[in-house]
């Protein structure tokens, strides 16, 4: 038989290649999505454009349209993906995702505000900026009560369930004050899309977005021992209060900087890591990376295909990662044949 | 040696552990025994670092618990809990390997790796070493949880009701494994124990928790006598005698009118 050290480093070289595959996976449907589009600048045109020319109508097609959006996406899924894997591992809840503790109602609240409040001052930064506070600040209240009481997983769910309702009522009471364009505008924006972004909105939220990946990366270990249990943690040395703390502020931060862009991007949060988990199994080490790469994908294929599929009709994105997110994960929930929660 | 000083344990007003005393020895097996809600898993908790006890120190090996840091606590004492929460697919090896945590960083070294199949090996464990934890069988993973344990690499090993779920060859399969681990590594174990005969089989010494407070404690011939049981029990039995070891058989719960006469006099 062969050893089983040997057999464990196997299994590891799997995963590893499973993650290979994912970015080869991701790196075609960016060929894919590059070429497609309401102009006729075609594939080999748009690669001509990406790499040779300097100039002209395909250059800026390609570089001021195409790829901000593409670039975009991947960010936004990869960082719901991993604020949806560390929010499940941290709250040990396989229901858990980046919008758990109410942090997509309150940065909702936060465009609705700054939507109907801004008069004369309209602008997108500003509805980003105000989303992003007030998901910050969900987060802010849900680490005051887990302080206040206990930092367990059932106390920061409840919170956080508590605190969605509080700001989905606030929102929905200023759009019963608001005017048609404004109540339009807050549809929109909670539909999530990613026509209005540029280089200028790619460049913050890739700070936010990976800033944190070392850390999470880093903590992969510890997130491993939460999921067996708060005490086995402890006895292992693990500062479980501290790494939930922080575990849901850094997961905050990238969920607000995902979405304070784009609008609420439903689903991918919850599915994305548990696709890679089933594949790959539990270790962090390995998940949070096939994760991220696996909510890219989604996000990106999801735009791609709202943009094209219906042209010149563009479907709003954070519907179509329903869409094409619902019937997947069912299919591989039907698939795996053991329970694996 | 692992040395229990003072121990005040309690929550807002009531007041679960009082003034424990217990000292643990190298090679040593102690059982901590009592009735439900005696304290006994809040004692291995407070050892282990899991809650802080509200007086007291823990010791080890002259060394105060509360002055160290986490990880070197765990490098210290190892703690099988009575079982263990699993959400989330994991292997066997990966569970094992969580007892390498205290000495990781960033990622497993491969002498983690090696210590880890040497444990799944000599604990027969080598056949499932990739199946899925949540997919064992009661015993299958109460060995799991003890090879974490052992990976852990303690001189000091704390076991919450080891024996609670599993079937009888099971438990003997696991006291035999602490035992012979207890033997060969010089380390010491401290098991907390429901069963009083298994207790005293395998224990070299027993403490006897009765509402948070130490009864008596001594040699398992000590321990297990017929007035103990009945006061800390609340039980009448009979105490027999094989290949050494006190064995009880309860016959009825104390004050029981009919019982009793059986035994007075």
């Amino acid at each position: 038989m062969q050893d089983i050290c040997e057999q464990y480093k196997d299994f590891s070289t799997r995963k590893l290649f499973f993650i290979v595959l994912l970015v080869v996976v991701l790196f075609g449907v960016v060929l894919i999505a590059l070429s497609q589009g309401a102009s006729s600048v075609g594939f080999f045109e748009s690669f001509k454009a990406l790499f040779r020319q300097k100039t002209g109508l395909a250059h800026a097609i390609v570089w001021e349209l195409r790829l901000p959006r593409i670039v975009m996406a991947i960010l936004v899924g990869c960082g719901l993906a991993l604020a949806g894997s560390v929010f499940q591992a941290i709250l040990r809840n396989p229901l858990a995702s980046p919008y758990t503790l109410g942090i997509a109602s309150s940065s909702g609240f936060g465009a609705v505000v700054a939507i109907i409040f801004s008069g004369s001052y309209y602008s997108q930064y500003l509805i980003a900026g105000s989303a992003f506070f007030f998901a910050l600040l969900a987060s802010l209240l849900i680490l005051g009560i887990a302080k206040f009481k206990s930092a367990t997983p059932e106390t920061m769910i409840l919170a956080g369930i508590a605190i969605m309702f509080l700001f989905s009522s606030l929102s929905s009471l200023l759009q019963y004050m608001g005017t048609v364009e404004e109540v339009h505008e807050i549809v929109f924006w909670f539909f999530g899309s990613l026509s209005k972004v540029g280089w200028k909105e790619i460049g913050v939220a890739s700070v936010m977005i990976l800033l944190p990946v070392p850390v999470m990366l880093r903590w992969s270990w510890d997130f491993n021992l939460l999921a067996a249990g708060d005490e086995s943690a402890k006895a292992l040395g693990v500062n479980v209060t501290r790494i939930r703390m922080c575990g849901v502020v850094f997961a905050s931060l990238i969920t607000a900087a995902a979405i304070c862009f784009t609008g609420v991007i439903g689903f991918i949060g919850l599915v994305a890591p548990h696709i890679a988990r089933m594949v790959i199994g539990g270790d962090h080490w390995f998940l949070l990376p096939a994760s991220a790469l696996i909510g890219g994908i989604l996000v990106l294929a999801a735009d791609t295909l709202g943009r094209t599929c219906w042209a010149p009709q563009i479907i709003p994105l954070g519907i179509v990662t329903s869409f094409i997110g619902v019937p997947f994960f069912f299919y591989l929930l039907m698939k795996k044949k053991r329970e694996y929660w | 040696m692992l040395s229990v000083d003072g121990l005040f344990f309690g929550y807002k007003n009531t007041t679960i552990l009082k003034n424990l005393e217990i000292e643990l020895h190298q090679g040593e097996i102690l059982s901590i025994v009592g009735p439900n809600g005696t304290g006994k898993t809040t004692l291995l908790k407070c050892i282990t670092g899991i809650i802080k006890p509200n007086k007291g120190t823990v010791m080890i090996d002259g060394r105060d618990t509360s002055r160290m840091s986490r990880m070197a606590h765990a490098k210290c004492v190892g703690y099988v809990p009575q079982s263990s929460p699993s959400k989330f697919p994991i292997t066997v090896f990966d569970a094992v390997l969580m007892g390498r945590r205290p000495y990781i960083t960033w990622k497993p070294s491969e002498k983690d790796l090696e210590t880890v199949a040497d444990i799944l090996k000599s604990m027969d464990l080598e056949d499932i070493a990739l199946r899925d934890f949540d997919q064992l069988s009661g015993g299958q993973k109460q060995k799991v949880l003890l090879a974490r344990a052992v990976a852990q690499d303690t001189d000091y090993l704390l076991l919450d009701e080891p024996t609670s779920n599993l079937d009888l060859k099971h438990q003997m399969e696991v006291l035999e494994m602490i035992s012979s681990m207890v033997k060969t590594n010089s380390v010491a174990a401290m098991l907390a124990m429901h069963d009083l005969n298994l207790a005293s089989r395998f224990s070299d010494r027993m403490v006897m928790l009765n509402a948070g407070e130490i009864f008596c404690s001594g040699e398992p011939q000590q321990v297990m006598t017929i007035e103990n049981i009945r006061s800390v029990y609340g039980v009448e039995a009979t105490i027999s005698q094989a290949n050494g070891h006190p064995y009880i058989l309860p016959t009825g719960p104390a004050g029981h009118s009919g019982i009793k006469k059986c035994f007075s006099s």
